[in-house]
């Protein structure tokens, strides 16, 4: 099992001719992710390395069975990008692209969400499920394969912890990022519920950061709706309010998204939060250690 | 990107909202001028970008040119909350018979735009929604269906606003509200206060107007309106380079790639009994050209002491970072010592790169931890 990616993924790489498109593409085919075809409007008949492109998304999934996306396309083309895909019957989309308006995004939200799609992203580096497949920009290398779910807001920091983990022995059973932007398409609730449903994932670690409220939303539904042991994460503590944090979504407005506000609504709901990404990788061990 | 609220104004006058007359002033000669023009009493109000002006003293009544050149005096140079007073916003005062408060904001947690409403302004909206709660009126809007004039007339008729003549003016406010809110792809809007004049004119007296970056290339209008000698120079910098960074108030200067590690990295800094003098990300990459031109800012800062440079190689191998952290320390000439952590892939390579070279500033540590307690020790 796994979350959101597998072996039965079948991947469309909207943007592949692109040459951030083309690299992570070719990066993610090595690694074994069943990449089925590009699209690059005007580029239908090409290939990339033998990976045929598609001049719409429409064609990638009835020529090659795509059944899911990953784009990367320019932030002012990426929502109908978005929509293109949706309306072509994927049903996993998974964005890269960063600095899309956050109103587009409000409706490209409120387009896919009752259509039951998983929508990951936008400014989000992808999705990793270790030895099954790789969706995106997560350097799997420093992954190991096993039973732990990570869901962050972050790139290099949930690299730093899978690292950590590794390090200690411990794998994971998928990475997904959801992204730095304020408007993300799946929240860690969405992710929290898929990890919940896995009977792969034994244990899930959560790592946020400043700025909206999706932590302390998550935090409610652990302690009413998970029976797996979830520890967190949570950086920028030292952030000063209104100022935005390299992520368009770490912000503190006014007096609300704080890192200590998230990290009391978690503990109050039972979820330890790591003071740093190596201590939180201890608490991980420990706690597999307490349950083995 | 926040605007002042003259430029906030400006906007809202763009779109229907009734808004006082006004003039924008740098200097009390200028306001004397504007108060001149204008007639009468006028209202002088510092355009800083942050709250609490009022009780700083940043908003004073003038009963003439005169006095508002002698009030434009008092006000700029004054230090709000860390915003020195460069601009004066003088604007035909305004005869007030009640404060109402009108916002719309992008709510993250619906994923939708949030309208609120209540007919106790004039005061801070979080004091209204924790004392009297029942006041303030919250209406979501499904982004696709957008405005209708329903959804005004809820909030008109849900706060108690009782007089025709007022509900009729707020009705069009709020459907005017929206449509700037959606035009400037704004990610918050706010009139506190919202007045009715003792003749029954509803107005916005105050404006607050948050453009979302990410939209501003289309919004070249808005886009200029943005006040570079507002920001710090270190800041201004990094902008003019590419350089994501933002100015803190410490002496640890902080390098990294990847904005939430870059955070992690200032926590852990604190941890260490420091403080962080900047957020600086690299991003990806650790080339040379980026690293010189991170360090050229981090260094700018006075009271940067010592930097740390906090690594995580992901698809940018540690040995690739190595070799970009000595070709920049190769082209530049950096007094300060800088605590180097690399981690990830290729990380001892890296390391032994690094240690082979030891330039005489150059301090390798095997953990986050570790090194901020060195950056912290070397600051010191």
């Amino acid at each position: 099992m796994a979350i959101v990616v597998d072996r039965d993924t079948r991947l469309v790489v909207q943007g592949l001719t692109g040459s951030e498109g083309r690299f992570h593409g070719l990066r993610n085919r090595n690694y074994g992710t069943n990449v089925v075809a590009g699209v690059t409007p005007g580029k239908g008949g090409q290939d990339v390395e033998g990976i045929p492109v598609h001049d719409t998304v429409v064609e990638a999934v009835e020529h090659a069975g795509a059944n899911t996306s990953l784009i990367f396309v320019p932030a002012r083309f990426a929502a109908d990008a978005v929509y293109e895909a949706v309306d072509a019957g994927i049903g996993t989309v998974i964005v890269i692209t960063e600095h899309i308006p956050a109103h587009e995004m409000l409706r490209v939200y409120t387009y896919v969400r009752p259509k039951g799609i998983t929508l990951i992203g936008p400014n989000c580096p992808g999705v990793l499920s270790p030895g099954k497949a790789n969706v995106g920009i997560i350097p799997a290398e420093v992954f190991a394969e096993g039973a732990i779910g990570l869901v962050s807001r972050s790139g290099t920091l949930t690299y730093q912890i899978g690292y950590e983990l590794a390090q200690l022995g411990l794998g994971n059973s998928t990475i997904v990022g959801i992204g730095g932007d304020p408007v993300p398409g799946s929240s860690f609730v969405d992710v929290l519920e898929k990890f919940e449903a896995d009977p792969q994932t034994e244990l899930v670690v959560m790592v946020g950061e400043i700025g909206g409220n999706e932590e302390e939303k998550a935090a409610e539904f652990i302690r009413d709706r998970m029976t797996k042991p979830v520890l967190a994460y949570i950086a920028g503590f030292t952030a000063p309010p209104g100022k935005t944090m390299g992520h368009a979504g770490a912000i503190i407005s006014g007096s609300s998204g704080t890192a200590q506000a998230k990290k009391e609504a978690l503990e109050a709901c039972g979820v330890p939060v790591g003071t740093t990404p190596t201590e939180v990788a201890q608490l991980v061990a420990d706690a597999v250690g307490a349950r083995a | 990107m926040d605007l002042y609220e003259y430029q906030g104004k400006e906007l809202f006058k763009r779109f229907g909202i009734p808004v006082s007359e006004g003039r924008l002033a740098t200097t009390p000669d200028e306001a004397h001028l504007a108060a001149a023009e204008l007639g009468g009493q006028v209202v002088v109000k510092a355009q800083v970008l942050t709250g609490g002006r009022g009780k700083a003293g940043g908003i004073k009544l003038a009963e003439g040119p005169d006095d508002a050149r002698a009030k434009a005096k008092e006000i700029l140079g004054l230090d709000i909350r860390g915003h020195v007073v460069r601009k004066l916003w003088i604007e035909r005062a305004s005869d007030i018979a009640k404060e109402y408060y009108l916002s719309l904001t992008l709510d993250r947690g619906a994923k939708q735009p949030l309208f609120m409403f209540t007919t106790e302004g004039g005061v801070e909206i979080e004091e209204v929604a924790e004392k009297h709660p029942d006041a303030l009126v919250r209406l979501h809007v499904d982004p696709f269906e957008g405005y209708q004039p329903w959804q005004a007339r809820r909030l008109v008729y849900g706060a108690g606003v009782e007089d025709p003549n007022e509900q009729k003016q707020i009705v069009s406010i709020v459907g005017k509200l929206y449509e700037a809110f959606v035009a400037t792809d704004a990610m918050l809007t706010e009139i506190n206060p919202l007045v009715v004049t003792p003749e029954g004119e509803v107005k916005a007296l105050d404006s607050k107007f948050t453009v979302d970056d990410a939209a501003l290339y289309r919004h070249p209008d808005v886009a200029e309106m943005r006040d570079l000698d507002a920001v710090p120079p270190e800041e201004r910098a990094a902008r003019e380079k590419g350089v994501t960074y933002v100015k803190l108030d410490g002496e640890v200067g902080i390098l990294g790639n990847g904005a939430g590690l870059v955070m992690s990295t200032l926590d852990v800094i604190a941890l260490a009994g420091g403080r962080p003098a900047n957020f600086c990300d690299l991003g990806g990459g650790g080339d040379a050209e980026g690293v010189v031109d991170a360090l050229e800012v981090i260094t700018a800062d006075p009271q940067v002491k010592s930097i740390f440079f906090n690594v995580f190689g992901g698809i940018t191998r540690c040995d690739e970072v190595a070799r970009g952290i000595l070709a920049a320390l190769d082209r530049m000439t950096i007094e300060h010592p800088i605590v180097v952590r690399l981690d990830g892939t290729n990380a001892e390579e890296g390391r032994k790169i690094l240690d082979e070279a030891s330039p005489p500033n150059l301090y390798v540590e095997p953990t986050m931890l570790d090194a901020a307690r060195r950056a912290v020790e070397l600051a010191a």
